[in-house]
């Protein structure tokens, strides 16, 4: 039974004063999250992305679909005990301290009272704001406020845990840190659903990847998979500046500093690149092949629409 | 059905009970404070403090004063009580904070002056508060007119009377008939007809229905007073005659006196009684009549026979 | 009652009592109440009901506008913020999330209205050098102001689930002010006719009755007050703010939050 699973999950707003139109929010999305998968949910700003989360949370309504979270309908109190959620720039009440809000966040989630303290402090400890935990939350940092969001979406113990841009304004350490703990929460055997737009992140954490433009889903599966199936591309470093047309035309990316040319170019153009490299009198420096990445076929793939292949697994 | 389902439909009902629970509870409320409102009048240490408190609204307040002055004078009458103490408080605010409530000046010199139950019973409360109204209205004259009217009716002065219908006739605009008022105050005051005229022009130009209501009986007892005036001179014409007083209105038909049995403006007939008095069947359907009521002497008479 | 529910209430009160927006009020009225002294002396042989006017009004004011800006303040601004995201996504129904928070509000304002009261009756105590019997019918006057803070922010509470802040202040001030005026309003609906009559009658019950929660004027001249007016009085504030609060709860459940 998959963690989360959406079946045609619509969402659409009516926008316009007299003359009402309808904008798409989510277009019908069917996806399918396994239990213990790190799923990363990824897009440009304004894709849907964190249309969908709130879809999930039970915070707006779908406008057509259905959706279930281990295997329970959307407003199942029993769910809502079994995950955890951490919105983008989470807002907290500002008089309270990291340790009285993480205690008001566990009674609600159904903690039982004794276990209470010691998880609150375990929590604390676990992020890192322990020494912070008498402060009031309008003093902390946006890091700390970050660290304080993520012990509020798993000191509870959840199943799956959701997270929208959980990096998002983080300095490096801070990311690194999100990072290791999410990699952490997928060994505790916990389902983790997060959405961003650094594909550097996605590509090292997720097992699988969605990615969405202007509310449509336009792949969907593992990481590798996906890169693979991109062209692959290869890399040439040379000296010789007049090649660069000849190179251009072939469909190559060329970057000059200097003397030295870069050229990225589709790994089937190869030959006809060195032929005129070696017309054009230019010396050879190297010729790497280039692993793609997510970044490839995330470009490749926002410009075209999903196809029929990749269904859920 | 779905938990959203429950609840919405809960909480529908519980709106629903709870708004018409509310509902009845106000008319419960309203109904044991009938009057506490206008209550609260007495209160107000002054109305110029009122004033300042109502932070400029004093139009909207003094509207609220005066529909609480119409309401409270409605709400007594209705109980046929005889007491109006709040009312002269009530339009007193009412005018501090509009003093161009013209209106309200009509109002009082009309019901605060005339005799309980149909009034306060205060003429000089009803003076006090046209004259204010004069003072600052001095181009009302209709104010003047009100003025005459306590003094006429209520204080029976009729040189004050005519002395305001005077004032007001000298102000530009006023109607025609002030001056007919004035002329009339100084030789015919105490007359049927007089009364009459100062009635009627009420009854066509007041914009208060209640004031209308007013003058209609003012009139009507002005109709019966005369009637029974008539009836009894004829009862006497008849004993002079006869020698006897008439048992019966047929024995005055007979006598062609009458052409019918006379009957009063709500068509009731009129009873006659031994000795040429004559009364109204029911005396609570003219409240302002002076002659006609039960357990008085017969006008122009000398009381020398008993019974 | 429902454990979430005393949760939400709990917090908010905590929430509450932190901002310092309350204290502000507070002292303010605190003020207008030693100023009720200061105006006293101007007016001998008046002086204690001055006091009892110019504070009992002060404190229901004063509490009507905290009552206000903390209802919308706390709920708008928990929709603004997204502090709600949390909330939500937690085993929490959002009725209960309503009534939570309308306990905790009312809760605070309650022990708001002591604090002020204290204020009230010291400068009482202070001017009469002892406590009449009648000072008891003063207790049932700030009673009265409670049932009408009760009211105030059950309304507060049902404009921020749709309107915005500023929107929301307006609309419960602006009831705030009619209600005080009901009375009237049925006066004038009893008196007119037609279409007029129609509306100005349902807006005259529609509205929060607040006229015969007043009593400032009759208690500052020792009047008693009727057992029976405080039991209607009751049952009327709790009965207006249910429907109230089911308004709220109705709009709320489906509310999409931004």
């Amino acid at each position: 039974m998959p963690a989360i699973e959406t079946f045609q999950l619509e969402k659409s707003y009516t926008t316009g004063f007299w003359r009402k139109r309808r904008v798409a929010g989510l277009k019908p999305l069917t996806v399918a999250v396994e239990p213990g998968e790190v799923f990363g949910y990824l897009g440009p700003n304004g894709a849907g992305k964190t249309t969908t989360l709130k879809l999930l949370m039970g915070l707006i309504f779908p406008t057509g679909g259905s959706a279930r979270i281990l295997g329970m309908e959307l407003s199942d109190r029993r769910m809502k005990s079994l995950i955890g959620f951490l919105p983008e720039q989470p807002y907290f009440y500002e008089y309270l301290t990291a340790s009285e809000l993480l205690e008001y966040y566990a009674q609600l989630s159904g903690v039982p009272g004794r276990e209470r303290t010691r998880r609150v402090q375990e929590m604390l400890a676990r992020v890192g704001m322990s020494q912070s935990a008498r402060t009031q939350l309008r003093k902390l940092s946006k890091g700390m406020l970050q660290r304080v969001g993520i012990a509020q979406a798993i000191l509870h113990d959840p199943k799956v845990v959701f997270f929208d841009e959980p990096m998002s304004g983080l300095d490096p350490l801070g990311r690194r840190e999100v990072r290791d703990l999410i990699q952490n929460l997928k060994d505790e055997g916990r389902t983790v659903f997060f959405s961003t737009h650094i594909l550097s992140d996605a590509e090292a954490l997720c097992d699988r990847v969605a990615i969405l433009h202007k509310g449509e889903l336009r792949g969907v599966g593992a990481v590798e998979e996906l890169t693979a199936r991109t062209q692959s591309k290869v890399e040439i470093l040379f000296h010789g500046l007049p090649a660069i047309t000849l190179l251009s035309a072939l469909g190559a990316e060329c970057h000059a500093t200097g003397e030295t040319v870069r050229a990225v170019l589709a790994e089937s153009q190869q030959d006809l690149a060195l032929d005129a490299l070696r017309r054009e009198g230019a010396r050879l420096i190297s010729l790497t092949p280039v692993r793609a990445t997510l970044e490839d076929y995330f470009i490749e793939r926002l410009g075209e629409r999903m196809d029929a292949a990749e269904v859920r697994r | 059905m779905s938990k959203r389902g429950t609840t919405t439909v809960v909480a529908a009902l519980v709106l629903a009970a709870s708004l018409a629970g509310a509902a009845l509870t106000v008319r419960r409320l309203d109904h044991l404070r009938t009057g506490a409102t206008a209550e609260e009048a007495l209160y107000v240490p002054s109305p110029r403090i009122l004033q300042r408190m109502s932070l400029g609204y004093t139009g909207l307040l003094a509207d609220i004063y005066w529909t609480r002055a119409v309401q409270y004078f409605g709400t007594q009458h209705h109980l046929h009580s005889k007491q109006y103490k709040l009312l002269d408080p009530l339009l007193n605010i009412a005018t501090t904070l509009d003093p161009h409530l013209l209106v309200a000046y009509e109002f009082g010199a009309i019901f605060l002056a005339q005799k309980p139950p149909e009034g306060a019973g205060d003429p000089d409360a009803a003076v006090r508060l046209v004259e204010h109204g004069v003072r600052e209205n001095p181009s009302a004259w209709r104010l003047y007119y009100n003025l005459g009217f306590i003094q006429y009716f209520e204080r029976h002065d009729y040189a004050a009377a005519a002395d305001a219908f005077q004032r007001g006739s000298r102000v530009p605009g006023a109607y025609p008939w002030m001056r007919v008022m004035a002329a009339q105050m100084s030789q015919h005051a105490g007359d049927l007809q007089t009364a009459r005229f100062l009635w009627s022009s009420l009854y066509q130009t007041t914009e208060s229905n209640d004031i209308r209501v007013n003058a209609a009986k003012h009139l009507r007892a002005l109709q019966v007073d005369e009637q029974v005036s008539v009836l009894e001179k004829l009862a006497a014409g008849f004993r002079e005659r006869t020698g006897r007083w008439p048992a019966s209105w047929a024995e005055m038909v007979a006598g062609g006196y009458l052409r019918g049995v006379p009957v009063d403006p709500t068509r009731k007939p009129y009873r006659l009684l031994p000795q040429g008095k004559v009364v109204v069947q029911v005396p609570e359907d003219f409240p302002f009549i002076t002659q006609g009521l039960p357990g008085e002497e017969p006008s122009g008479r000398t009381q020398t026979e008993s019974k | 009652m429902s454990v979430p529910i005393a949760h939400v209430a709990r917090n908010t009160f905590r929430e509450a009592v932190r901002d310092r927006v309350l204290y502000n009020l507070i002292f303010f009225a605190l003020l207008l109440v030693g100023a009720a002294l200061l105006f006293g002396q101007i007016s001998i042989g008046i002086q204690r009901i001055v006091l009892i006017n110019l504070g009992l009004t002060a404190i229901s004011v004063f509490g009507v506008v905290i009552a206000i800006f903390i209802g919308i303040g706390l709920v708008s601004k928990e929709m603004e913020k997204k502090t709600l995201y949390t909330i939500l996504s937690r085993p929490v129904r959002r009725w209960e999330f309503i009534v939570g928070k309308f306990g905790g509000l009312a809760w605070t304002l309650v022990v708001n209205t002591f604090l002020m009261a204290v204020g009230f009756f010291a400068a009482l105590l202070l001017l009469a050098h002892h406590f009449e019997r009648a000072d008891g019918w003063l207790l049932v006057a700030i009673y009265f102001i409670i049932l009408e803070f009760v009211v105030v922010t059950a309304l507060a509470l049902l404009f921020s689930t749709f309107s915005s802040p500023v929107l929301s202040a307006v609309m419960a001030l602006a009831l705030f002010v009619i209600g005080t005026f009901a009375e009237d309003l049925r006066a004038f609906a009893a008196m007119s006719h037609g279409a007029t009559r129609l509306f100005a009658t349902l807006a005259a019950y529609v509205v929060p009755n607040f006229a015969s929660l007043n009593v400032i004027s009759s208690v500052a001249h020792g009047q008693p007050i009727a057992a029976s007016l405080i039991l209607y009085n009751t049952v009327y504030s709790l009965l207006y703010a249910a429907a109230a609060l089911c308004g709220a709860i109705l709009v709320f459940e489906y509310r999409n939050l931004k």
